[in-house]
């Protein structure tokens, strides 16, 4: 569904030339639930751009079903990392929600009924009337996932979404997203430098290494497609795999090559 | 506090009045020049109940409202595409930077030589000084546009026009707003300074002939009118722009705290 090959983007500018990715390869199959988790600064955003079309990789490409990413695809929605900038302020909730559907073949009836069950869905539904600014920042973050699902993408891009919300509203937000991916069966890239969420969350979990990045590991998460809050994140296995994971971001971090050995002998 | 000021305000423009009353009086002043302000309002109160005031009036008023309009559509306009359009900021810059700075009436013998004393005089001259204003307040907005904002509009497949409607349009409104109210001032001066000048119809060149004719209170009379439709405009502009900005001027109140 998802194909990223040889992915590399360098910034220029004022001097400056920062080769933000490397060298990336990786596929995101059609329905599929995948978490990426790397060190702060490793080029998540960057990756993520290139892949929603809104960034031009400098070598490699990204196809969407076969065809060539060069702009952003339609039927893909992108949740930013900075949710407060992403919602216009001039725009009621309704309006900010509704304003994807107008560049759709859409009844005004439809707009309103997606409008209305995409607000539902995060809580808000009684705050179409506000402006996005008169939200706490947990309620605008979920407004722009609203906006994210009322549009009904194939292709869900969330870049740390949930950065900024309390665990509690954490916790809810996670829940939505596992129950909308298995409800609609879209196909979802969620980026998060939480290693739980990034388990909890994915059917697959792919580890970025420190910049210049390339992928480092990238784990099954075999672990029941029924999750609750609760019950998977003491099971035993849960433990093994978020283990496993922070182990990989410690090595990336540190820059190490290979992927680390935990039992390697002492040397001298 | 809102009342005490007013009252202080209102006292302020007493004592002002009065003092123009009892300068003249006291002979402090030549009389036949500077007149005491009941005698301007008396001519005050014969010029409004005069047709031919209310046509100059009504001239002055036609020459800025038009020359504004003009000025606002063209600086919208060419502001959007200026910037929109790739490269053609850049390539307009030193141009702007080298015409905005003339100063208005440094074009009037050209007005006089094109249109004569005609409206289209006041218009050139109007329109001219006004443009600028809301030119350059456009070029501001637009470099306001936020990156992400600008990102989720593409993202979510907002083409070019509806990113100039969505995103561009309600960013640089404050400072289209800005623009307008400083170039509706600007228009005032313009419209009364060509006809006073030119003496194309309106209240600059009833106040040219009150001059000529030496009736003298008339002139302050028609001066206070000037001033007083000054003060209207910059009141006006400043409820429309309040009411066309409340969710931004919340944005701004929440941000400061
Ligand atoms: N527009 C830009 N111009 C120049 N450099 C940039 C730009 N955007 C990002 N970078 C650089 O690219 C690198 C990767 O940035 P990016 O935002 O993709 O990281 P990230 O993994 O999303 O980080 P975080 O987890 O903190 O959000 C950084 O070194 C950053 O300085
Ligand atoms: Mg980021």
């Amino acid at each position: 569904m998802l194909d990223v090959r040889g992915l590399k983007k360098v910034y220029e500018g004022s001097g400056r030339r920062i080769e933000a990715v490397r060298d990336l390869t990786f596929t995101v199959g059609a329905g599929e639930l995948v978490c990426l988790v790397g060190p702060s600064g490793c080029g998540k955003t960057t990756l993520l751009k290139c892949v929603g079309g809104l960034l031009a990789p400098t070598a490699g490409e990204v196809s969407l079903s076969g065809r060539k990413v060069d702009g952003p695809p339609p039927g893909m929605a992108f949740v930013f990392q900075e949710y407060g900038r992403s919602l216009f302020p001039w725009m009621r909730v309704g309006d900010n929600v509704e304003l994807p559907l107008r560049q759709k073949d859409l009844s005004r009836a439809r707009r309103r009924e997606l409008v209305g069950d995409a607000l539902a869905s995060v809580g808000l539904a009684d705050a179409a009337g506000a402006y996005p600014w008169q939200l706490s920042g947990g309620m605008q973050q979920r407004v722009a996932i609203a906006r994210a699902l009322a549009y009904e993408p194939e292709v869900l891009l969330m870049d740390e979404p949930f950065a900024a919300v309390d665990a509690q509203t954490r916790a809810d937000l996670e829940d939505l997203v596992r129950r909308l991916w298995r409800e609609r069966g879209i196909t979802i890239l969620f980026v998060t430098h939480d290693i739980d969420e990034a388990v909890y969350l994915g059917e697959r979990v792919i580890v970025l290494s420190a910049s210049p990045t390339v992928v480092r590991e990238q784990l099954r998460v075999d672990l029941p497609a029924e999750r609750d809050q609760v019950h998977t994140r003491v099971a035993p296995r849960f433990a093994e795999l978020r283990t496993r994971v922070y182990e990989q971001i410690q090595a990336a971090k540190r820059g190490a090559a290979t992927p680390a050995k935990a039992d390697m002998p002492p040397s001298g | 506090m809102r009342g005490v000021n007013a009252a202080l305000g209102a006292a302020g423009l007493a004592g002002f009045l009065a003092l123009g009353e009892a300068v003249p009086r006291l002979g402090l002043v030549e009389e036949d020049y500077f007149p005491p302000t009941s005698r301007i309002a008396d001519a005050l109160g014969t010029e409004i109940t005069d047709p031919a005031f209310w046509t100059a009036l009504g001239d002055t008023l036609t020459g800025w409202a038009l020359g504004l309009a003009i000025a606002v559509g063209a600086g919208i306009v060419i502001g959007v595409v200026l910037s929109v359009v790739p490269y053609l900021r850049e390539a307009t810059a030193s141009t702007i930077e080298f015409l905005r700075p003339i100063p208005s009436v440094a074009l009037i013998p050209l007005a006089v030589l094109l249109y004569g004393t005609e409206l289209r005089s006041v218009l050139l001259l109007v329109v001219y000084a006004s443009f600028w204003q809301v030119l350059i307040q456009v070029l501001y907005g637009v470099r306001d546009v936020d990156p992400v904002a600008e990102e989720t509009a593409r993202s979510y497949g907002l083409g070019t026009w509806a990113r100039i409607r969505h995103v561009l349009w309600p960013t640089a409104l404050p400072y289209v707003m800005t623009g307008v109210r400083l170039a509706a001032a600007v228009a005032l001066i313009l419209a009364i300074t060509a006809e006073l000048v030119i003496g194309a119809p309106g209240l600059g060149a009833r106040i040219a002939v009150a001059q000529t004719s030496q009736a003298v209170p008339e002139m302050y009379a028609l001066i206070v009118v000037a001033g007083l439709l000054g003060l209207l405009i910059n009141v006006g502009a400043r409820s429309v722009e309040r009411r066309a900005l409340a969710w931004h001027q919340s944005v701004r109140g929440e941000v400061t705290v």
